[in-house]
């Protein structure tokens, strides 16, 4: 009953929320022109959009559009006059309509607030608090009758709304320049000014962990790891990535997501990165040790003792995302042969382009050249790394793509941290699973649930420990055997079963 | 080319397939009627219930068969011609005696046909409604019949039974459990075990009768069950009847004396009851040999002539039906293979409780053996340790609530541990996630107080031990 009710909440606040984008008046004014173009950018903007200035418009897609195609032009001449400096970027787009809105959302975003997000918030809330009541235990009853989490048209839906979210998101925030209003209390909150895309996105990612983590520890209470895990991902992303950062700015320091690190982390070695860290003094070199101590010294370190899941599962956030949001659709992956090979050269070859792309941008750093090795243009390189993997793999395929192929599409298949860390947690750790004797009754449950696609009876029906570049640690096939035939383990490198035994534990034959 | 057939793709004969390929060239040919490919029977409760798809519970991809070149045929086979070496198959979608579908030779024949539900010949047991849990097809059916149905009846205390509980319970149907004993299980495991699943499963709003008998299925006019009598005379209204009072091996395809039907001279070979022998199962001797030369059985099917100490004529589980498909492979391989289990174990889960048990631990304690039993005061995990009364070494242990590691327990039952060396190092043999509570020190105070020594615990687990 309450569930329902939760539902029907969550669905409503989040409908109004889809709503809100068409909420607003728009008049754009000379006042907003000004404030938004650079000088030399000015004359023409005005020229350009001179139909547009002191209208009214009451439908924000036709506003939007209209801008946005100005622009369009503007930058078009632009870049035939090869004069890069007057162009225009999408987040001036963004403010520019986030300026000329007027209506009831602008003039009441607290309460626009606290009815979308808030109720949905509630409304969730409501749906999940409730399991609590039933026993303790694996309850992964009607997963395969659920059409969000089979790939069956709500999960479509589902996947489809992620999707579209993130290209919007990434190439044309102007369309949900509303939403961003939305997070302004919050954002004034915390950093006194108004909310940016990323902001924007960067609360509902952190809600996304806290609502679905709260989820999650409900589901798995009885398991103290799985509590204990999850704790530590709400946490890193709510006070490490999210706040942190925002009150660094605040105190006019470079700001910086702690726990993020290069490669996950692309942009480190980009030079307007680093120029800012060199000009901030103490804190910026910092930043740029810290930064450059954890992945050649603390990486190696802890994926020895600890495997990479202290990193993917306890830690990161694109982890944390997966691990709670994601956990819904954590069966969708795929265990097949097939899959594991493709896995293999897909990350792999993310890892050597990010290598290469940070040594050709280190290059251009240092020397000032343009082509590394003489040919290979860096700056080419750096922006196509940064739309193929930072954007189009990362975001639209990694989080979109949830519902269709599982949780960790990205960590599976395209991160290169995660390549890089499983090197290691394959050839230099004391992790891994620990099959239990004879125990294993094949059921598969183990398989089907691992997120990371690991055929993990394979290995149990033959006796062998699970020692998988990919293991991300998140113990649910642990969890879910019901057999208890397996044991996340750190002990000594050698002790390792690589090789599985002839036969397993409980025949006593003459071999 | 040695021609090797297997009937049945169950555990026991996809093992062996397998393992004999691991060690010999020779054709091997896997034939079952029941699905295309090798499940895992033990997880059919899992789809029900929506964990997993059918798909999930095949242990190998479907290449692996060919890659690894065996042979699958999908068909039932109807009779064995133990002279000719040869199998006939039964014509798809026919019952009727005297035809044929096929024939096959062979050079071995491994026979690994399971077991099937038990029917007591209860008035009643073949209306629609009733049925066991056992087959694909049982699966099949329970899927088509339970979504219109809101109450059901489940006959018989094992294992399956608890299982069927919970599948239908997570559907939200109405579950009646009749048990003949007086408490869960009590013929297994010892009453305090027995009375703590029992609570478990009440406290899952199972309506579990005890020391109740069926009497009989009462059906409507279409021949759909409607309710069902007990032996106490009640009457309990119901659209469905789970039937699990146990298995026996399936061996009615080598009791039919079908010689005509082959066209041959009626008793010109072996066949039936008077062939290969049989009693409760297929009669096995040491070497998973039957009577007939080349003729094996391995799993449910078998009954042991003699078996080792301490072990049953059968013991129907998974495991075992594993161990004596990797045994009966050597023999098939050329090296002549007794069939050797090691120590007994088994495992099992009621509802949220894992429960293992490892060596021997009789639901009757027997003469010769002492026991010490702990449990947790929320009375949902427990440890029993038998130990022999005389040379305190270690015979058995069950544990509900607390994973244990096989390997450590088999080395301690095998090498005759002390009891009081095997509490003193138990947490050895935990095998619980990181962060779980730990029950060694509890336990550890409970045998001192009732024992009056003052053992210490020698081993901590925790996640930071391992690794410096
Ligand atoms: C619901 C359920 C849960 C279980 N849970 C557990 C558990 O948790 N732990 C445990 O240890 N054990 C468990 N068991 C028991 C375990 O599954 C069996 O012991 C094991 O599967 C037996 O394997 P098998 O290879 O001997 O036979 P089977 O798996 O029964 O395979 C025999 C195959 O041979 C086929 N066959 C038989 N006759 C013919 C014929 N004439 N022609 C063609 N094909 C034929 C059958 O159709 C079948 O496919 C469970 C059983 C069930 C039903
Ligand atoms: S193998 Fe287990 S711990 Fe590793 S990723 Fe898969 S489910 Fe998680
Ligand atoms: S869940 Fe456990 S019993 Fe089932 S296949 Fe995996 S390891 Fe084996």
């Amino acid at each position: 009953m309450l569930q329902k009710l939760g539902l029907i909440i969550f669905i409503a606040a989040f409908g109004l929320f889809i709503g809100t984008l068409g909420m607003n008046n728009y008049t754009l004014t000379d006042e907003i022109l000004k404030e938004n173009f650079k000088e030399e950018a000015l004359f023409d903007a005005k020229i350009e959009l001179a139909s547009m200035v002191d209208q009214s418009y009451s439908n924000s897609y036709t506003f939007t559009n209209e801008l946005s195609e100005g622009i369009k032009q503007l930058n078009k001449v632009y870049n035939a006059q090869q004069a890069w400096d007057k162009k225009i970027y999408e987040d001036t787009i963004l403010s520019i309509v986030k300026a000329s809105s007027n209506g009831y959302l602008t003039d009441n975003k607290g309460i626009m607030f606290l009815l979308t997000f808030g109720l949905a918030i509630f409304g969730a809330l409501l749906f999940i608090l409730p399991e609590a009541k039933i026993p303790a235990g694996i309850k992964n009853n009607g997963i395969y009758y659920n059409p969000a989490m089979t790939r069956k048209w709500l999960g479509i839906c589902i996947g489809t709304f992620l999707i579209s979210f993130y290209i919007i998101l990434y190439f044309k925030p102007q369309y949900i320049a509303n939403w961003t209003m939305l997070v302004d209390p919050v954002s004034k909150l915390i950093n006194g000014g108004e909310a940016s895309r990323w902001f924007m996105y960067g609360f509902l990612y952190t809600i996304s962990i806290l609502v679905m983590g709260i989820r999650y520890i409900i589901k798995y209470r009885h398991s103290k790891y799985q509590i204990i895990r999850t704790l530590s991902i709400m946490f890193f992303q709510t006070c490490i990535a999210f706040i942190l950062p925002e009150i660094m700015s605040n105190l006019n320091m470079p700001s910086a997501d702690l726990k993020n690190m290069w490669p996950l982390d692309y942009s480190f070695f980009f030079n307007y990165r680093l120029d800012k860290l060199l000009a901030s003094g103490a804190f910026g070199i910092f930043l740029l040790v810290w930064g450059i101590a954890l992945f050649v010294v603390g990486v190696p370190v802890m994926v020895y003792f600890f495997g990479k899941r202290w990193y993917c599962s306890w830690v990161c956030g694109c982890g944390g995302l997966a691990e709670t949001l994601g956990d819904p659709f954590r069966q969708l992956s795929d265990k097949s042969l097939k899959a594991w090979k493709l896995e293999r050269y897909l990350i792999h070859t993310v890892l050597a382009f990010a290598i290469i792309m940070t040594i050709g941008v280190l290059y251009t750093y240092f020397t000032g050249s343009y082509n590394l090795l003489g040919f290979i243009p860096t700056e080419s390189l750096k922006s196509s790394y940064g739309f193929l993997i930072g954007s189009i793999f990362s975001g639209v395929v990694g989080t979109g793509f949830y519902p269709l192929m599982g949780n960790r599409v990205w960590c599976r298949f395209g991160c290169p941290l995660a390549a890089y860390l499983g090197i290691l947690q394959r050839f230099k750790s004391k992790f891994r699973i620990t099959t239990n004797g004879g125990q294993c009754i094949s059921c598969g449950n183990c398989s089907t649930h691992c997120e990371m696609g690991i055929d993990v009876r394979a290995y149990a029906q033959k006796g062998q420990d699970i020692v998988r570049s990919s293991c991300v640690g998140c113990g649910v096939c642990s969890a879910v055997c019901p057999r208890g035939v397996l044991n996340l383990e750190n002990a000594e490198t050698g002790s390792r079963i690589m090789i599985a035994p002839d036969v397993l534990l409980g025949n006593l034959m003459e071999k | 080319m040695q021609h090797v057939v297997i009937i049945g793709n169950g555990i026991s004969g996809i093992t062996a397939a397998r393992h004999i390929r691991k060690q010999s060239d020779c054709k091997i040919t896997v034939i079952s009627g029941e699905t295309d490919h090798f499940f895992s029977r033990t997880a059919l409760m899992y789809v029900y219930m929506g964990h997993m798809k059918f798909e999930h519970t095949k242990p190998y991809e479907d290449w692996f068969w060919e890659k690894n070149r065996i042979e699958l045929k999908r068909a039932w086979v109807k009779t064995v011609d133990f002279e000719e070496k040869k199998l006939y198959f039964r014509l798809p979608n026919d019952n009727k005696e005297a035809k044929i579908g096929g024939s096959i030779s062979y050079d071995k024949l491994i026979l690994a046909l399971g077991s099937t539900p038990n029917k007591f010949g209860w008035k009643g047991q073949n209306l629609k409604g009733v049925q066991g849990l056992y087959s694909y097809q049982d699966l099949e059916s329970l899927q088509e019949i339970t979504p219109s149905i809101k109450k059901a009846v489940i006959v018989g205390g094992g294992l399956i039974g608890v299982e069927l509980a919970e599948m239908l319970h997570s559907r939200g149907i109405e579950v009646t459990f009749l048990v003949r004993e007086n408490s869960f299980w009590n013929t297994v495991i010892p009453p305090e075990e027995s009375a703590l699943i029992s609570r478990h499963i009440k406290e899952n709003h199972i309506n579990i009768k005890f020391s109740s008998e069926l009497d009989e299925i009462i059906g409507d006019e279409n021949g759909q069950v409607k309710a069902i009598k007990t032996k106490n005379g009640d009457k309990i209204e119901c659209q469905f009847v789970g039937l699990t009072v146990g298995v026996s091996p399936n061996i009615s395809l080598l009791k039919v004396p079908q010689g005509n039907m082959i066209g041959r001279e009626k008793p010109a070979f072996l066949l039936g009851v008077g062939g290969i022998k049989l009693n409760l199962g297929i009669l096995v001797n040491e070497y998973l040999e039957t009577n007939i030369p080349d003729v094996y059985a391995i799993g449910d099917c078998v009954e042991h002539e003699n078996p080792q100490k301490s072990r049953k004529k059968l013991e129907q589980i998974w495991y075992t039906g594993r161990i004596m498909g990797e045994t009966i492979a050597q023999t098939i391989a050329g090296k002549r293979t007794k069939y050797q289990p090691g120590i007994f174990f088994n495992s099992a889960k009621f509802f949220d409780i894992e429960y293992q048990t490892y060596g021997q631990v009789p639901a009757e304690l027997p003469e010769d053996t002492k026991t010490f039993y702990w449990e947790h005061s929320t009375g949902r995990i427990s440890v029993r340790i038998n130990y022999t009364t005389e040379s305190q070494a270690v015979t058995g242990m069950n544990t509900f609530g607390i994973r244990m590691r096989h390997k450590v327990w088999d080395e301690w039952i095998l090498s005759g541990k002390s009891i009081e060396y095997v509490l003193e190092n138990l947490s050895k043999a935990n095998f619980d996630p990181e962060f779980f509570k730990q029950h060694e020190a509890e336990i550890l105070k409970k045998y001192n107080t009732e024992t009056g020594s003052s053992l210490t615990l020698k081993s901590k687990k925790g996640i930071f031990s391992k690794i410096f």
